[in-house]
C-alpha cells in the first residue's frame, strides 16, 4: 500500500510491461517505447516498470497499471493500439475498467473496437488465483532486478533463517521438506546436500542445472528471466549447507534473455552483499558466476554437464563416483535444477513442515507444471502435486488452441511418455505416473489435438536422440538411428509382427543398457505412442503392445 | 561482426591461457566476436590452452552453437521439438523454406539461411522462432512473413 500511495502523491502512474522473453517475443520492448513516448507527448506522468511474466502467457504482452484498488491489467496490447489507448483516457480510466472488466473471463474478445481488452486485477483472474505459488510467488509482481522490491516481497527470509543453523541442520532441514531433484530425476535433495555436507574436501562447488533443453519446459527461464533473485538466494544456502564457496549456474545458449538477467542480478546481489566474501555480513563467502552452454541437449544430464564446465565435449561419465563426492574438477559437487534450488527459499523461510503439507504421498511441496503445446491458455501453473491432466487441461488450459479434441499429451519433455485420454485422470505423482510407464520429469505438459501424427512423434523421438547422442555408449548411439529405421518401416507399411517385436527389442536394449537417461528414457515416449496409438503406425488395436508382438 | 582474426584472437588467448577448462568461454566470445570460428584459428587455441588440435576441434564439432563458416547474412531458426510441432510447426518450415529458397539446414540462398533449433523456451506460445537472432513466438507463416520481410529491410540499412 505504501507504492500506491506514493504514487498518488508523486501524479506518476505506475504501469507494468513485462521483460520476459515470452513477451519481448510478442513485442514488449516496442510497446514499452510506445507507451513511453505517447505519454511524454500528451504530458502525462508515467512511471514504467519492467517486471517479470506472471506467466500467464496467452494474455502477454500484459500491460498492468496500479490503482488503488489494485493492479489492471490489459491483455495481448499492441504498440500500434497505445494511442487509441492514451486517447481514451488510459491509464488514469483503469480504475473504471477495471471495476467493469470487458470481457472478464474471455481476454480473447475486444470490449472496444482496436482495443486491448481489459482482464480486471489480475491477481484475481481465475487461473492465476486458484494457483498455490511458493516457488513462483513472486513472478510478474516485482521488478526482477529490484532489491528493494525482492526484500519487500518476502526476499532474503529464507537465506537469514539458513545462516542461524549449522550444515548438519540446514541439510535436514531439506530432507524434512520432502523435496526431491525438480529437474526430472526425483532424487530426494536432502540425501544429495548431506552427502556433499558430509565429504571432506579442500573444495567443493555447487552447480545449479539451467540447460533446460526439454520442449514444453520453460519454469527455469521464466524463473531466472522473471525472479533471479530467489535462484541466487537458493544457491547461496545451498553452499552454506554444504560447504561450497562457489557456485555456478550453466544456462543453455538459447536462453540469451535468461543469461543476461541471470549476470544483472548477480552484479546487484554482489553489490548488496547477498553474495560475495561477506554474505550478508555472516563472514562466510560465496561467490557465484554464470556459464554458457553451446547447444548441446546432453549436457542437461548432470555428468556431461560436468564435462562441458570442464571444457570438453559433453560426453556422460559412467557412475559411480557420484558428483556428490567426485564432481566438478573430481571435488564433491551439489548438481541440482533450477527449480530445486528455487524452491529452497520458501523453505527455510517457511519451515520444512509447511513445504511438506502440500503434495500427496512421496511427492510433497509444489510442482511448476508448465501447460504447452496445443493449449488455449497456456502458461505457469504451480501446484501442490495430486493435480490431474484432465483439470489441467480443462480449468486450466480451457481445451486446445486449435478447438479440436485433445488426443494426447506428453508429461516430462521429450523423453516422457505420451499418456492418452484413459489416463487423464492419474494424479501427478511421481509414483503414480511411475507405476504407468510415465514420468512427471520436470512438469511439462505438452497437449497435441487430433490431428497429431503419434507414428511420426515416435519417430521424432528416435531421430532427436539420434542427433543429440553424446555416442559413448552403443545402445543409444546405433540404437537411435536403428529406431528411426524400423519406426519409417512400419510407417512404409510393414506392420509385421516382426517389426513391432524388433522395436520393443529396440526399445528394451535402450532402456536396459544405455548409459544415462538420454537412451534409457527416448523408449518411453516411442513404448507409449505404439501402446496407446496403435492406429497411427497401421496397427489393429492392440497390436502395439509388447505382449502383443 | 568482422573484423581482422589475430586482432581478434591474440587478446582472447592471453586472457585464457594455460586454463583448458576455458575453452567454452574463449570459443564463445570469438564466435561472438567474429561471427563464427575459424578453423584456421585451431593450432593456435590448442596450443595457448595446452590441448591437442583434435581436442579443441572435438569441442567445435560437438556443440550445434558454434558455427565453422561465417553465416549467412540473415539466419532463420524455427523450432522443430513438441511444442512447435503441435501448433504446427513442420508446417511453418515448409512455409519458411518455400519464402526463403533455402533448405533448412542446408545451403544459404540470397543470403538467407535456415536452422533447426530445438526449444527456444516459448512453448506456452508455439510455434517459435528466431531471426537474426530476435526472438518470436505464435509464429504462423502470414507473422513470419511481416517479420521477416521487417528484418530483411533493417538488414539493408545496416
Amino acid at each position: 500500500m505504501t507504492e500506491t500511495s506514493e504514487i498518488i502523491r508523486s501524479g506518476a502512474c505506475r504501469i507494468y510491461i513485462p521483460r520476459d522473453s515470452a513477451a519481448l517475443a510478442l513485442g514488449a520492448d516496442r510497446l514499452a517505447r510506445a507507451v513511453a513516448s505517447e505519454a511524454a507527448r500528451r504530458g502525462i506522468a508515467v512511471d514504467i516498470v519492467r517486471n517479470g511474466s506472471r506467466g500467464l502467457f496467452w494474455l502477454e504482452p500484459l500491460v498492468e497499471v496500479q490503482t488503488p484498488s489494485g493492479r489492471i491489467g490489459y491483455s495481448n496490447v499492441q504498440a500500434s493500439q497505445v494511442s487509441a489507448m492514451f486517447d481514451s483516457g488510459w491509464p488514469a480510466c483503469a480504475t473504471q475498467d477495471g471495476e467493469r472488466p470487458m470481457p472478464a473471463t474471455d481476454p480473447d474478445g475486444s470490449w472496444q473496437a482496436g482495443m486491448p481488452a481489459c482482464v480486471g486485477r489480475v491477481d484475481a483472474i481465475p487461473y492465476l488465483a486458484k494457483q498455490q505459488r511458493l516457488t513462483f510467488a513472486r513472478i510478474g509482481v516485482t521488478d526482477p532486478l529490484d532489491p528493494v522490491d525482492y526484500e519487500a516481497h518476502g526476499g532474503l527470509a529464507g537465506l537469514r533463517a539458513c545462516l542461524a543453523l549449522d550444515a548438519e541442520a540446514a541439510c535436514q532441514t531439506v530432507l524434512d521438506s520432502g523435496l526431491r531433484g525438480r529437474g526430472g530425476a526425483a532424487f530426494p535433495a536432502g540425501i544429495k546436500w548431506r552427502t556433499v555436507s558430509r565429504a571432506e574436501a579442500r573444495q567443493k562447488y555447487v552447480v545449479c542445472n539451467a540447460d533446460e533443453g526439454d520442449s514444453g519446459t520453460f519454469a527455469d527461464r521464466l524463473i531466472m528471466e522473471s525472479d533471479p533473485f530467489v535462484l541466487i538466494e537458493g544457491v547461496v544456502i545451498a553452499a552454506l549447507s554444504v560447504g561450497a564457496t562457489e557456485g555456478i549456474v550453466y544456462v543453455r545458449s538459447e536462453y540469451p534473455h535468461a543469461i543476461a538477467a541471470l549476470e544483472a542480478a548477480i552484479d546487484v546481489a554482489r553489490r548488496e552483499g547477498w553474495l560475495g566474501p561477506d554474505v550478508l555480513g555472516s563472514g562466510r563467502c560465496c561467490e557465484l558466476r554464470v556459464a554458457k552452454a553451446a547447444g548441446a541437449y546432453i549436457c542437461g544430464e548432470e555428468t556431461a554437464l560436468l564435462e562441458s564446465l570442464e571444457g570438453k565435449r559433453g560426453v556422460v561419465r559412467a557412475k559411480p563416483p557420484i558428483p556428490a563426492l567426485s564432481g566438478l574438477f573430481g571435488q564433491p559437487t551439489l548438481i541440482n535444477n533450477v527449480i530445486t534450488l528455487a524452491s529452497v527459499p520458501f523453505i527455510f523461510a517457511h519451515g520444512a513442515q509447511t513445504y511438506r503439507e502440500f503434495g500427496m504421498g512421496r511427492s510433497q511441496g509444489t510442482l511448476p507444471v508448465q501447460l504447452a503445446g496445443n493449449i488455449r491458455r497456456g502458461g505457469l501453473v504451480e501446484l501442490a502435486f495430486g493435480v490431474t491432466l484432465r483439470t489441467l487441461l480443462d480449468e486450466f488450459g480451457g481445451g486446445t488452441a486449435s478447438g479440436r479434441p485433445a488426443k494426447a499429451i506428453q508429461v516430462g519433455g521429450p523423453l516422457g511418455a505420451y499418456l492418452p485420454p484413459a489416463q487423464w485422470d492419474l494424479p501427478m505423482d511421481y509414483e503414480a505416473y511411475a507405476a504407468v510407464g510415465a514420468v512427471v520429469g520436470h512438469g511439462g505438459v505438452v497437449v497435441h489435438d487430433d490431428t497429431a501424427d503419434m507414428a511420426g512423434l515416435a519417430r521424432y523421438a528416435m531421430a532427436f536422440c539420434a542427433l543429440e547422442s553424446c555416442g559413448k555408449c552403443t545402445p543409444c548411439r546405433i540404437g537411435s538411428t536403428r529406431g528411426v529405421e524400423v519406426i519409417e518401416r512400419i510407417q512404409r507399411g510393414d506392420t509385421s509382427s516382426r517389426q513391432v517385436r524388433l522395436l520393443h527389442d529396440l526399445c528394451e536394449t535402450m532402456v536396459s543398457g544405455s548409459l544415462c537417461a538420454m537412451g534409457g528414457m527416448t523408449p518411453f515416449p516411442v513404448r507409449s505412442a505404439l501402446e496407446h496409438f496403435p492406429a497411427d503406425f497401421g496397427l489393429p488395436a492392440g497390436a502395439g503392445r509388447c505382449e502383443a508382438a | 561482426m568482422v573484423s581482422t582474426p589475430h586482432a581478434t584472437l591474440a587478446p582472447l588467448l592471453a586472457r585464457h591461457a594455460g586454463r583448458a577448462n576455458e575453452l567454452l568461454p574463449l570459443l564463445h566470445a570469438l564466435q561472438d566476436r567474429e561471427g563464427y570460428v575459424d578453423p584456421a584459428h585451431v593450432p593456435a587455441i590448442a596450443a595457448a590452452l595446452n590441448l591437442s588440435r583434435a581436442e579443441v576441434h572435438g569441442v567445435i564439432t560437438f556443440y550445434h552453437h558454434f558455427r565453422s563458416a561465417p553465416p549467412a547474412a540473415t539466419v532463420v531458426q524455427v523450432c522443430r521439438a513438441e511444442a512447435c510441432r503441435s501448433r504446427g510447426g513442420e508446417a511453418l518450415v515448409a512455409h519458411v523454406e518455400a519464402c526463403t529458397g533455402a533448405h533448412i539446414d542446408g545451403e544459404a540462398s540470397h543470403g538467407v539461411s535456415v536452422e533447426s533449433v530445438y526449444c527456444l523456451g516459448q512453448c506456452a506460445l508455439s510455434p517459435a522462432v528466431t531471426i537474426n537472432g530476435e526472438l518470436h513466438a505464435r509464429v504462423g507463416p502470414a507473422r513470419f512473413d511481416a517479420l521477416f520481410a521487417d528484418a530483411r529491410e533493417q538488414g539493408g540499412h545496416d
